[in-house]
């Protein structure tokens, strides 16, 4: 019996192993855009004064703020309108002290992500499965 | 009585109930700020707040599931430790390196993401402690014990995929993994879903030990059926993490898999506690009165978050649920309802061992008891309300401003804070009572 459970947990953890190659090297799309350095230091300010406690990026973070995956992309948003945001200290939003050099930073950053998808996903399709097939932005930039 | 001469899991259960009243403190102030956003941004500002509530509530389950471990494996089974010593450099390094995180957010050094935002060099004591209790763990158990009962291999997995995980969580360290942000974002939430796994089998673990011996039967860990769950479980800590990031654009292979995989997981614990307690003896469950009580209500909280996470493992509802409270809800539900009650199974278990005199049955501990789990129903409630509000207003209208929406759910924060504040009640008196009863065991011996 012993030996049977160790079988079962080699196999699984050599599944594993697999598995996680896939997914740490499968290419993201055809398309796919590297983080700008200018954008990785925007993550590091992103990290360093925790804005993912309030905000999200694709749904993922804090609850207090909005989610920002696509402020870039909306239409009465925007580069500018972040900027603005950054250190106005409004609401519960921390006040903070940006240069311009950082909140170009963190713009560059933003920026990227709103390439990479949409969120919330509004014309992702249905199946009767429970499945949901979303819709990729890289779909799109080929097709055009 | 047992006789206490390593008194180290008791130090680590001693650090965990502090963790765990700070933590709950924490929360509660962080919370506040969902109700009067101004008044207390400049002194306890909520993104300094939420870290340190996070890290030290995860701290709570993290040292109370390692304290009750080495206490069972040494105290109740009689093993002989491999090394005491490394027992103790394990808990000299965890407790150093929980001051090192909070002078790190004292000072403002948050580098770190999500779950571990601490500075990231702090892992690196943090990873040394697991692989000194991995060696510890593994060189007691594989010299002592010929036929692992199941819990042996579910700490012994919960162990090794902590090390991994923690690891997985840290690739974004790697400059060129970082910059591929969809997979460095999709590994981030896969290490912290996997990661929350190998806590669970470390809990998990522990709740089937207390079964097996409050029932006196071994069999309960040795069964082909439970292994069949252990398996089960493991594969989806493995595979089943993707539920988290069904909306991330990631290869929809990915998804799939984690789709296939992430409806079993809930079973698992609720099938083998349901079947232990209607086999339970009356005396059994006077004897360990507490002890059972708990596992009773971790059972009952196992059934309501299996609902609530088969339902969301569904990519269509999913898709509504996702970025909302019902996320929180659910880990609230399943870290402090299941993880949490287990492991205060487990403390009243060690505290009747060591001190037999330990009244568990008095009214003020029933009545905490009671507190605790309808402050949290109702707690978890007023989160899916709120998530059901927030989901409305992104799916299904329109042009109205997101502080529109916070602001029509200010009574629901307040109701959040108010049952919070219940739940933090209740968890004191229950923690200082265990408190008292584990220091004058350490006084006495
Ligand atoms: C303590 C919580 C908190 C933290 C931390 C925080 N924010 Fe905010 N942020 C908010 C809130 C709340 C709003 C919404 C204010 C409003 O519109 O009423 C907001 C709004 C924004 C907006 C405008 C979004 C929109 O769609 O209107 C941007 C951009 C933004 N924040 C960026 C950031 C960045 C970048 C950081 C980190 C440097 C950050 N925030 C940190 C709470 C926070």
């Amino acid at each position: 019996m012993f030996l049977r459970y160790r079988i079962i947990i080699i196999v699984l953890i050599t599944l594993f192993a697999v598995y996680n190659i896939c997914i740490y090297s499968t290419k993201e799309s055809s398309t796919f855009i590297k983080l700008s350095s200018q954008a990785v230091s925007g993550q590091q300010l992103w990290q360093e004064n925790n804005c993912w406690s309030c905000h999200q990026i694709y749904g993922l973070g804090g609850y207090l703020g909005p989610d920002l995956t696509n402020v870039i992309s909306h239409p009465s948003k925007g580069s500018q309108y972040v900027k603005a945001f950054l250190n106005s200290g409004i609401k519960s939003m921390p006040k903070f002290n940006f240069s311009e050099e950082e909140k170009n930073a963190i713009v560059s950053y933003l920026k990227h992500i709103d390439s990479t998808g949409y969120y919330p996903n509004y014309n992702a399709v249905f199946k009767p499965t429970g499945w949901v097939e979303l819709k990729y932005k890289y779909n799109d930039r080929n097709e055009k | 009585m047992i006789e206490m001469k390593n008194k180290t899991p008791l130090l680590f259960i001693i650090a965990a109930l502090l963790a765990l009243l700070l933590g709950v403190f924490f929360g509660l102030f962080a919370s506040l700020q969902y109700i009067i956003p101004d008044f207390l941004k400049e002194y306890i500002p909520f993104h300094k707040m939420r870290p340190f509530h996070v890290t030290t509530v995860i701290s709570w389950i993290i040292l109370c599931v390692t304290g009750s471990i080495y206490f069972f494996i040494t105290h109740i089974e009689k093993l002989s430790l491999y090394s005491k010593k490394l027992s103790k450099l394990h808990f000299v390094v965890f407790i150093i390196t929980a001051i090192g995180i909070y002078v790190s957010f004292l000072s403002g050094k948050m580098e770190g993401r999500e779950y571990l935002s601490y500075t990231p060099i702090l892992t690196i004591p943090i990873l040394f402690g697991w692989i000194l209790f991995g060696v510890n763990y593994y060189k007691t158990i594989a010299k002592n014990v010929k036929n692992w009962s199941v819990y042996y291999w579910m700490w012994a997995t919960g162990i090794v995929f902590m090390i991994y995980h923690l690891c997985e969580a840290h690739f974004w360290l790697i400059p060129g993994f970082r910059e591929r942000f969809i997979t460095d974002m999709a590994v981030q939430w896969k290490s912290y879903g996997s990661f929350v796994g190998s806590w669970n089998m470390l809990v998990y673990g522990t709740a089937i030990y207390l079964m097996s011996k409050i029932k006196r039967d071994s069999n309960l860990a040795h069964g082909k059926m439970v292994f069949f769950f252990y398996f089960l479980g493991l594969t989806n800590l493995m595979f089943g993490w993707a539920h988290h990031t069904y909306i991330i654009p990631m290869q929809p292979w990915i998804r799939y898999v984690a789709y296939g995989v992430s409806m079993t997981e809930w079973i698992v614990l609720g099938h083998i506690i349901y079947s232990w307690i209607k086999s339970l003896s009356i005396k059994d469950k006077q004897e360990y009165c507490m002890v059972y009580r708990f596992l009773k209500a971790a059972d009952f909280w196992v059934f309501i978050n299996i609902i609530l996470a088969l339902l969301f493992s569904i990519p269509a509802i999913n898709f509504f649920t996702h970025g909302t409270h019902i996320t929180v809800a659910h880990s609230m539900g399943t870290t402090i309802g299941i993880n949490t009650t287990i492991l205060m199974a487990s403390v009243f278990f060690i505290v009747q061992k060591i001190l037999p005199s330990f009244k568990t049955t008095t009214l003020f501990i029933k009545r905490s008891y009671y507190l605790f789990n309808i402050m949290l129903f109702l707690f978890f409630c007023t989160l899916l309300y709120a998530g059901v509000i927030k989901s409305n207003w992104m799916y299904f209208t329109k042009d109205i401003h997101f502080s529109e929406m916070q602001d029509s759910l200010f009574t629901t924060y307040i109701a959040f804070f108010v049952f919070g504040l219940g739940l933090a009640i209740s968890i004191t008196t229950l923690s200082l009572t265990l408190f008292k009863a584990l220091f004058k065991v350490l006084k006495s011996n």
